[in-house]
């Protein structure tokens, strides 16, 4: 299968501002390769560089070393996004406007001619179930709704790579059983899923394999039956592979 | 060229939907009863200053548009974060840069056109003189000075984070360079060397925004301005636009956003 997401050597180091601080390493050659048609975890505790990881991937972090690429293209060029689908922790919108101006707006952004844009709406605001308040203002949203607009964005050019940062964070049961449908029925249709997550009981559930990163280097990558190995699940498997040591209470 | 205008689109909703074009048609019916009100005096001294004060409000109104709704587009846009969703697009930061500034400009054209046209009216219905040539040449000169004043904006919101204070200093650059832009070269000449040769320099090099002000012409019916002179100031406002524009690109192009 091809790489559809690939890093090699990525680096990544944020200059302090003040004077008497360092530099700061967030990635350390970070080596990574997402196959074609597989979901992949990206896990790893707060700070360990995957949001880092993702800024690189989306364009927003230029790289200091090293190369990342999306279909085989550099992630600085613009048209490497042409192809992806993302899914940010929270709900950044634009609230003026109604889900629907929003996902047309997004769906000029690919270049959807009209007809095929309004048919893209109209079955977005459908499998999503916004079909009713898809003229109300976005502003007036539940912040459950506004988590279904984004997934509803996410897939405005039928991406063939969606890459979800904390997908589930925040949603309520239904809306996190509604991601995982959608996660399994790209992954149906052959889509690539790249998506970091804390949750690793969902990570076990709808991943093909798993990479674990700790302080911006790459500890472990394979199948969740390989990482877990020799560990009860892939939970203790993770912990180990961070050097978590549990205390015990006072 | 699509993706600016959907960006410029997007600016131009939230502006309208945000209310601050109601209260620009507030500041118009003002400006009418004002201008409507010289009809009392029956004084042409009174008519032209009455006339004066309402065309200073245009300009005093427009810069205040085109500076507070530039200032806060791109800092808002990382404060509220959305420019991560859209950056995530296949969309350049030039682009967006463009598309922000396009419906910034774009907006200030349509408030300028409002302004301008009940100032017509209204003064023509008491002067009875329809001068739409020159109202249209003083308006274009307004408009492409405000391309340059809402480039020179952008390129301050790259900088500084906070809407607030790009529009301050925004303001203060605005009102330097309009006012200095007149005199700078007369004090030059009393200055003694090296100072003379440094405030020529400036001279030279500052945006000369008191080139697009035709109000004297608008107050004193004077006759229109060489056309060949509209279109020489037109491309000089496109290059300060351009330099400016350029600027703020190839300081937000490599720029570190993170989420």
């Amino acid at each position: 299968m091809s790489a559809i997401v690939q890093t090699q050597k990525l680096r990544v180091e944020y200059r302090s501002h003040e004077l008497r601080q360092a530099t700061k390493v967030a990635l350390h050659g970070l080596d990574l390769e997402v196959r074609a048609g597989e979901v992949f975890g990206f896990l790893g505790p707060n700070g360990a560089g995957k949001t880092t990881t993702m800024n690189v991937l989306l364009g927003f972090v230029p790289p200091t070393g090293g190369t990342a690429s999306l279909f085989g293209i550099d992630v600085r060029q613009p048209i490497a996004r042409q192809r992806i689908g993302y899914l940010p922790e929270l709900t950044y919108y634009y609230k003026f406007l109604t889900a629907e101006e929003l996902l047309r707006f997004y769906a000029k952004i690919f270049g959807l001619a009209r007809a095929e844009a309004d048919k893209r709406i109209a079955n977005l605001l459908k499998l999503v179930e916004l079909e009713s308040a898809a003229t109300r203002p976005i502003k007036s949203y539940s912040k459950g709704m506004q988590q279904r607009v984004g997934l509803a964005q996410s897939l405005i050019n039928n991406p063939d790579l969606l890459i979800l940062d904390e997908p589930t964070s925040g949603l309520d049961p239904l809306g996190r059983m509604k991601v995982r449908e959608i996660i399994q029925r790209l992954k149906n249709e052959g889509k690539t899923v790249f998506f970091a997550s804390h949750e690793l009981g969902e990570v076990e559930t709808v991943c093909d394999r798993v990479a674990i990163v700790h302080q911006g280097e790459l500890k472990a990558v394979g199948t969740v039956a390989d990482i877990s190995t020799g560990h009860a699940n892939l939970e203790q498997a993770f912990l180990k592979i961070v050097g978590f040591q549990p205390q015990p209470l006072p | 060229m699509n993706k600016i205008i959907a960006l410029a689109g997007v600016v131009l909703k939230e502006l309208y939907r945000r209310k601050d074009f109601y209260v620009l048609f507030v500041l118009t019916a003002l400006l009418t009863v004002a201008a409507g009100a010289v009809n009392f005096f029956h004084d042409d001294k009174i008519i032209r200053y009455v006339k004066d004060i309402c065309l200073l409000l245009i300009w005093v109104s427009a810069l205040v548009i085109a500076i507070v709704t530039t200032a806060r587009q791109i800092p808002a846009e990382r404060e509220a974060r959305t420019i991560f969703p859209l950056l995530a697009k296949p969309v350049s930061r030039g682009q967006v840069i463009a598309g922000k500034f396009l419906g910034c400009w774009l907006a200030t054209g349509v408030a300028l056109v409002v302004f301008y046209f009940f100032f017509a009216i209204i003064t023509g219905s008491h002067e009875h003189i329809w001068p739409w040539a020159l109202y249209f040449q003083a308006l274009w000169l307004q408009w492409f000075m405000l391309a340059i004043v809402i480039a020179l904006v952008v390129l301050g919101s790259i900088y500084f984070a906070a809407p607030s204070s790009t529009s301050t200093i925004s303001f203060i650059a605005v009102v330097g360079l309009l006012g200095l832009g007149s005199h700078l070269r007369t004090i030059a000449l009393q200055q003694p060397e090296p100072m003379q040769f440094i405030l020529t320099l400036i001279y030279f090099c500052m945006p000369h925004l008191e080139w697009f002000d035709l109000r004297d012409f608008v107050v004193y019916d004077q006759s229109l301005v060489p056309w060949l002179d509209v279109a020489l100031a037109t491309i000089y406002a496109a290059i300060w636009t351009g330099i400016f524009l350029l600027l703020a690109w190839l300081g937000f192009r490599r720029k570190n956003l993170t989420t």
